[in-house]
Formats: structure tokens, sequence, C-alpha cells
């Protein structure tokens, strides 16, 4: 048994109509149906934070909700971030403190702080590794990121 | 991995889910914010033959004051719950303990009637549920009825729903904010399940612990309480080493579970320190 259905998502303000099968995850849907690979794929059981992407103006993990949940839905992905403003100031400010190195936690870890940003996250470190506290990242010991998203919290957009 | 393949159903409204619940004997499961359940079901855990997805019946997303108790929807999410004027006003407790849950991205989704309905041993919200006094309202096709929260859970995932019910609110009688309380809860990171954990609550403004409610969670199959505890803070003052010592000994004696880590007697160590520690932190 099959069981589909069809959907309308916008995925970074590009509308998308398609047929799935309702046991396939938002974050499968996005990558082999899509082909936006950006968002990546780690546990599939809501702990590494890989998969973390903005729906509805919330972050969610990608890997525990259905295509079939996102019916309606708006997804922003690392691709449709956009090039100005906070989430520019953010991708600079990784870039400037070394805090990505293989980058597989960066779009999850990216969205994480993007939201902390948005909701008036202050530039205090504890509350930033306390919010950051659900991504995994494997390679940087995390203190560039911290560093990172401290400096756009602090500094706030340029010019 | 992937979930196995299912039938999938999205109700629109409360009758129609019971009535889906009701229909056979096959494998039913209800979804909610799916913070535990797809887990469950991407490691084959669950594998349910359907799921109900129960995110588009507005009935249950609702925070309201019905006379002298608050009625929580079963599907209102964390992230609502810490949002909203009358929680934030009501059970500050609540308020304070929703950021030790899990983290934004699974706050954002995870709702409390999930919490309550898995009835995981680590979760925070049951005990609270049971310092505050609340009871869950479960609902089938042809029947309400309503369990104390400190009755409604039975051991590990397991409470006394029955297949056919839906939990469809929590209630909390206003008056049972407590004018104090304590929380404190042992993990390895912020936002992972409790290793141990307890709440403290006292219903006094002056500085004597009066009516004092002790659960301990984390470290049993279910939340527990302790009636010794209570019992030997109750009517002392909240700064008598004494009494809390003799509060923090009560807690010996009563079962332990030990989980993939930590034996039993970690477990009791542990629920003592939280003890302490939430008691050491009165506020409020
Ligand atoms: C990485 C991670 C960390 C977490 N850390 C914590 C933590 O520290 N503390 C904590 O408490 N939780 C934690 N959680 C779990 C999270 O809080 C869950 O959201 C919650 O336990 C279940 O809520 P849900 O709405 O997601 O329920 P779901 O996952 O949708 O459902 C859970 C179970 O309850 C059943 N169910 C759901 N709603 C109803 C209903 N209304 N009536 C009857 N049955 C129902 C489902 O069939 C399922 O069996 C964590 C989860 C993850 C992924
Ligand atoms: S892949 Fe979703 S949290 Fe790990
Ligand atoms: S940069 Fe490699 S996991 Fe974070």
């Amino acid at each position: 048994m099959v069981d589909t259905k069809t959907i309308t998502v916008t995925v970074n303000n590009e509308e998308y109509t398609s047929t799935v099968n309702v046991r396939k995850n938002l974050i499968d849907y996005l990558r082999e149906d899509l082909g936006l690979t950006g968002s990546h794929v780690g546990c599939e059981h809501g702990v590494c934070g890989a998969c973390t992407l903005d729906m509805n103006g919330q972050t969610v993990r990608s890997c525990l909700i259905l295509a079939v949940q996102a019916d309606g839905m708006e997804i922003t992905t690392i691709e449709g971030l956009p090039s100005e403003g906070i989430a520019e100031e953010l991708k600079k400010s990784f870039a400037k403190n070394n805090a990505l190195q293989c980058g597989y936690c960066t779009p999850g870890m990216l969205s994480s702080a993007l939201e902390y940003l948005n909701n008036g996250g202050r530039a205090n470190k504890e509350e930033i590794r306390r919010h950051i506290s659900g991504n995994y990242c494997r390679c940087t010991g995390y203190q560039a990121i911290v560093e990172a998203i401290y400096d756009v919290a602090e500094n706030g957009v340029s010019k | 991995m992937k979930s196995s393949a299912f039938q999938y159903e999205l109700p629109e409204d409360l009758s129609s889910a019971l009535k889906l619940l009701n229909s056979n004997d096959l494998d039913i499961l209800p979804l909610a914010g799916g913070q535990s359940l797809m887990p469950m079901m991407n490691f084959r855990v669950a594998q349910p033959d359907i799921l109900i997805d129960l995110n588009k019946i507005d009935s249950l997303k609702n925070i309201t004051i019905e006379g002298d108790y608050v009625r929580i929807g079963s599907m209102v999410r964390y992230c609502e719950l810490e949002q909203s004027e009358i929680i934030q006003k009501h059970f500050p407790l609540i308020i304070h303990v929703i950021p030790y849950i899990a983290h934004s991205a699974i706050r954002n989704r995870g709702t409390l009637g999930g919490s309550v309905s898995l009835a995981d041993p680590a979760a925070e919200m049951p005990s609270v549920l049971i310092t505050l006094n609340a009871s869950i309202e479960l609902s089938s096709s042809n029947s309400t009825r309503s369990v104390n929260a400190e009755d409604f859970f039975k051991g590990i995932f397991e409470t006394v729903r029955k297949s056919n019910e839906l939990v469809t609110s929590i209630n909390i009688p206003v008056s049972s904010m407590p004018k104090k309380f304590g929380f404190y809860e042992v993990t390895r990171r912020h936002g992972d399940y409790a290793i141990a954990g307890a709440v403290v609550t006292s219903d006094n403004g002056q500085d004597n612990f009066n009516d004092t409610r002790v659960v301990l969670f984390a470290v049993s199959t279910k939340p527990m309480r302790v009636p010794k505890s209570e019992a030997a803070l109750n009517g002392n003052n909240f700064n008598n080493q004494d009494s809390i010592n003799e509060a923090i000994d009560a807690v010996t004696g009563n079962s332990f579970e030990r989980d993939l880590h930590n034996d039993e007697t970690t477990k009791e160590t542990l629920a003592k320190v939280s003890l302490k520690r939430a008691i050491g932190g009165l506020n409020g």
C-alpha cells in the first residue's frame, strides 16, 4: 500500500505542487524531490540539528515533519537565506570567525542562530550556547560559532 | 532510517478524529507534535497502520480560563505555552520549566498533550502537572472523563488512557499555583532529557513550608511523589536545615529505576542532589 497525497508548499518564495508518499519526511522531500540539498540529514531522530530549517517563521526539525504536513506552509532553507540584513551578516560572521569547517552542521546552525537573533537574542555567550545546544558540530568545538553569533548580536547589521 | 508505510488521516475536527480512532483494531496512532513519535517511527519502534494527524483540529489548540481553572488544549505547543499571557500570569512554574525541555526547534512543535500521552519518565511536564494538581481530560466517541495527573501516569510510556481515547485537555485549578516553587534537574547538556530531577512547591507566602509537594522525575518508571519528604518540610521554616535534611533523607527507601548509564544507587544519589538544590533554589 502506497498512500500518496498532493501538497502545495512555498519553498524559498517559490510555490511547488507535488504528489508525495505520505511517509516521506520533509527533509527528504526537499532534497530528493526539489533538489534542494543544502539542508543536511544526520540522525533522523531530532537530536543532531543538521536538518533544522525555518517553517512559517519558526525553526523546526525537518526530519521530524512529514512532507504532507508542510502543505500550505512557507519554508526557508539555506538556499533561500537572503543576501542582505541579519542573514547576510551572519554568513559573513561565520566565515570571518572560522565558524565552519566541513560545513555539515552549518545550514541548521545558521537557521537556529537566525531565530535567536530575529527574536531579539542578546550578545550573551551563555544564552547563545543554550540556544544552539540542539545543534551538533563535530568540527569546530563551538567556540567560533558562539563568537560568530555574538559578533552579530553585538554589532547588528553594518551600514 | 525511514518510517514504514502507513495510511495518513488529517481530520479537521475532534469527532472525526475520535471516530477514526474507534474504527477498527489496526494499530492506529495519533500524531501531535511528532517530536517523539516521528523518531520512534523513523527507528521503526512504532509502525502504525494508520496515523491520525491532530494538527488541523483547532478546538485542541486553545488556552482558556473556565471558571476557577485554566484549560490547556492538548495540541498547545511548548512555544505557545511559553508565550501565553494566561500561563505567564497564573503558572510561572510552567514558564520557568519550559526552557529545560529540549531545544527551541523541538519546543516549536512539541505539545503538552503529546508529553502527557507519551509519559516518558524523564519528562519534566508530568511532574510539574502533579505539583499543580492538574487533571487530564480524555475523550472517546461516546464519553469524556477526567483523571487526576497523579493517577494518570502508570509506568514507562504507560498511562490510563485507552486506545480509543484522546487526551483533549489539561486542566489546572488557578488556585493551585504555589506561592513558592523550586526546580532542579541533572542533565549532561542543556536541553537533554534529565538523568534526575525534582520539583518542589509550597503554598505559603509566609516563612514556613505548607501544603508542600515533592515530585522526583527521571529516577523511576513514572513521576515519584515523596509524601515523607513533604511531611518533613510542612510547618517548618524555609531555612530550617534539620527539616530540609530530613526531607532529603526521606528520599531513601523509594524504589529507583536504572537507565542505560546510571544504576539505582546513582539515581537515588542524584535524586537527593536534585531535591536539595530545588529546595535551595526556592523562589516565587
Ligand atoms: C532531541 C530531543 C530532545 C528532547 N528532550 C526532551 C526533554 O528534555 N524533556 C521532555 O519532556 N521532552 C523532550 N523531548 C520530547 C518532546 O518534548 C516531545 O515533543 C514530547 O514528549 C511529545 O510531544 P509531541 O507533541 O511531540 O507528541 P508526539 O511525538 O506526536 O506523540 C507522542 C505520543 O503520544 C501520543 N499522543 C500525542 N498526542 C496525543 C493525544 N492528544 N491523545 C492521545 N495520544 C496522543 C502519540 O500517539 C505518541 O505515542 C525531546 C525530543 C527530542 C527530539
Ligand atoms: S537529522 Fe534531523 S535532527 Fe538530526
Ligand atoms: S563544521 Fe563540521 S560539523 Fe560543524
